[in-house]
């Protein structure tokens, strides 16, 4: 019997969505932008995502969403975009240390164009250095980019205060909310956010789109160039089928997070009080400040992929490692770095995440895998034992 | 119907799994160790030799999948041995062995052939076959790269 746990490199759509948003795909299929009945009805199916999109982040109205064809691309509108769109109020630009690849890839591209580009340092937690960013943040500071939760520790960032940092001293805040999204309860008034990418497949929905919320008065200006679609920001014929999808992600993510949550949490913590019982095992990230669905360890004197791999062929279990070794640049996770582990450390990295198939009831077998797994594989290491 | 391959092959699966050799042998006639923990890969080999043949051998290893694979496969092809035809197998030996490696991992995770030629060199040394080395320092800073590609 499998048991997935890897729920935040991908879902399964959620059969309620993939029923809903299958016709556009076949019946009504129309181009929102035709004024005829075949258009005017697929206009009103992105708009009813919109909406619903808006309320699950508690947005002002639904005309702050922009459908994008994901995070990636939300996130370089959000960094691209508004960088350059405001270099006028200056051309420094910040991230956390632990930020999402596609936070930072775009944030060095603006530094090889004129813009100057710094990190934000994390504490052992992940959690952001408040007062390293109040020293780091000017009015030249166009946009600051700090996400809501970290998916590779779970770490859930205190957005409300870096929001007044920033907002005390410069410019724009930005967050990625991918790793937070339908699990914990964003609002984008209340937390005092400008900008917010979205994924749908994080919550349940289809593949190959996102959205990036844009506070109303916040100047931006798109990536890609084409037709109007999206108030300009995201311009290509709409993909009715994701993003009528995406709308019934959200709708069902705002009506069932809090007791799916509550269920996850509980499975969370029995599985972090077992699996810490392993001698020379660790948590990474914050216990208290933690993702519901998000438990991550590290184990000494083993090696990541080596745990994915045994842990997949031999107990039919799928988890994610921040191990060099499984990444295609064989780079430790800078994530795993910048909480201040060794690299020797960051090796043996398991993180395991949390979703709707999951039950409590699996948590035995679980620990019991990720026992064997490390017993087997220190007694095959020389850095464990002798 | 073209299938591209995509993870590690069976045969590395299989070694992985179910690796041969797996230990220490207490008072060895040889012993090699290569690799680095800063870099996620490190593999120990450990021989006895009879009538100039590899009669046992041994390894450890820390590392990913195809480090471990690559060292099960690696003692398994020496056994039985002279240490003259061991010194012969090289890192694209072991790698045919296993049906292949991603390319990634050919030069990081594919030691096993420098660890067992370090180990026969460590044997020679003692025997007097070939002058002592001094042992290198390998201490590396975590600043610097390891070994990709």
């Amino acid at each position: 019997m499998a048991i997935y746990m890897d729920y935040q490199s991908a879902t399964p759509v959620d059969p309620r969505i993939a029923q809903f948003a299958s016709p556009y795909l076949t019946q009504g299929f129309g181009n929102p932008s035709s004024l005829h009945s075949v258009g005017l009805a697929a206009r009103g199916a992105v708009e009813d995502a919109r909406a619903m999109v808006a309320t699950l982040i508690h947005a002002e109205d639904p005309g702050t969403i922009i459908f994008t064809a994901g995070a990636t691309e939300a996130n370089n509108i959000a960094i691209r975009g508004t960088a350059q769109r405001n270099f006028s109020k200056g051309k420094k630009v910040l991230a956390s240390a632990i930020e999402h690849i596609s936070v930072i890839n775009p944030m060095k591209d603006l530094k090889k164009a004129g813009f100057d580009f710094a990190t934000i340092p994390v504490d052992h937690e992940g959690i952001v250095n408040l007062s390293a960013l109040e020293g780091m943040v000017t009015k030249e500071t166009v946009l600051t980019s700090v996400m809501y939760a970290n998916s590779e520790i779970g770490t859930v960032e205190p957005v409300k205060e870096v929001s007044d940092v920033v907002h005390s001293k410069g410019n724009y805040l930005h967050v990625d909310a991918v790793a937070a999204e339908g699990k914990l309860d964003i609002d984008v008034q209340r937390d005092g956010i400008d900008l917010l990418t979205l994924s749908s497949n994080d919550i349940y929905g289809p593949r190959g789109v996102g959205a990036l919320y844009i506070k109303p008065g916040i100047r931006t200006q798109p990536v890609l160039v084409g037709g109007g679609q999206e108030r300009g920001f995201r311009p290509g014929t709409e993909d009715l089928y994701a993003i009528a999808g995406m709308g019934e992600a959200a709708h069902l993510a705002s009506n069932e997070m809090q007791s799916e949550q509550d269920r996850l949490r509980a499975m969370r913590d029995a599985l972090i009080g077992v699996i810490l019982k392993i001698n020379d095992s660790r948590l990474t990230g914050s216990r208290d400040r933690r993702l519901p669905t998000q438990a991550s360890f590290i184990f000494k004197g083993i090696e990541g992929e080596s745990i994915l791999l045994t842990m997949d062929a031999m107990f039919g279990i799928q988890v994610s490692t921040g191990s060099a070794c499984s990444s295609k640049t064989l780079e430790p996770s800078h994530v795993l770095l910048a909480i201040g582990l060794k690299h020797e450390e960051a090796h043996g990295s398991m993180v395991l995440t949390l979703g709707k198939g999951n039950t409590l009831e699996q948590v035995p077998a679980v620990a019991n895998a990720v026992k064997q797994t490390v017993d087997r594989l220190r007694a095959l290491s020389p850095l464990y034992g002798k | 119907m073209i299938m591209a391959q995509v993870g590690y092959s069976k045969t590395v699966m299989e070694h992985f799994m179910n690796p041969r050799n797996v230990g220490v042998i207490e008072d060895p006639d040889g012993y090699g160790q290569v690799g680095n923990p800063v870099c996620g890969d490190l593999m120990e080999i450990f021989i006895k030799v009879k009538d100039n043949k590899i009669d046992d051998i041994k390894f450890r290893t820390f590392g990913c999948g195809s480090a471990i694979a690559v060292s099960s496969m690696v003692t398994e092809m020496a056994k039985g041995k002279t240490l003259d035809e061991a010194m012969k197998i090289t890192r694209g030996d072991v790698a045919k062995e296993l049906e292949g490696l991603p390319p990634q991992k050919m030069h990081c995770s594919n030691l096993g052939a420098d660890a067992l030629h370090s180990a026969i060199k460590d044997y020679w040394m003692k025997i007097g076959k070939i002058p002592k080395e001094e042992p290198k320092e390998e201490e590396r800073s975590e600043g610097e790269t390891c070994p990709s590609g």
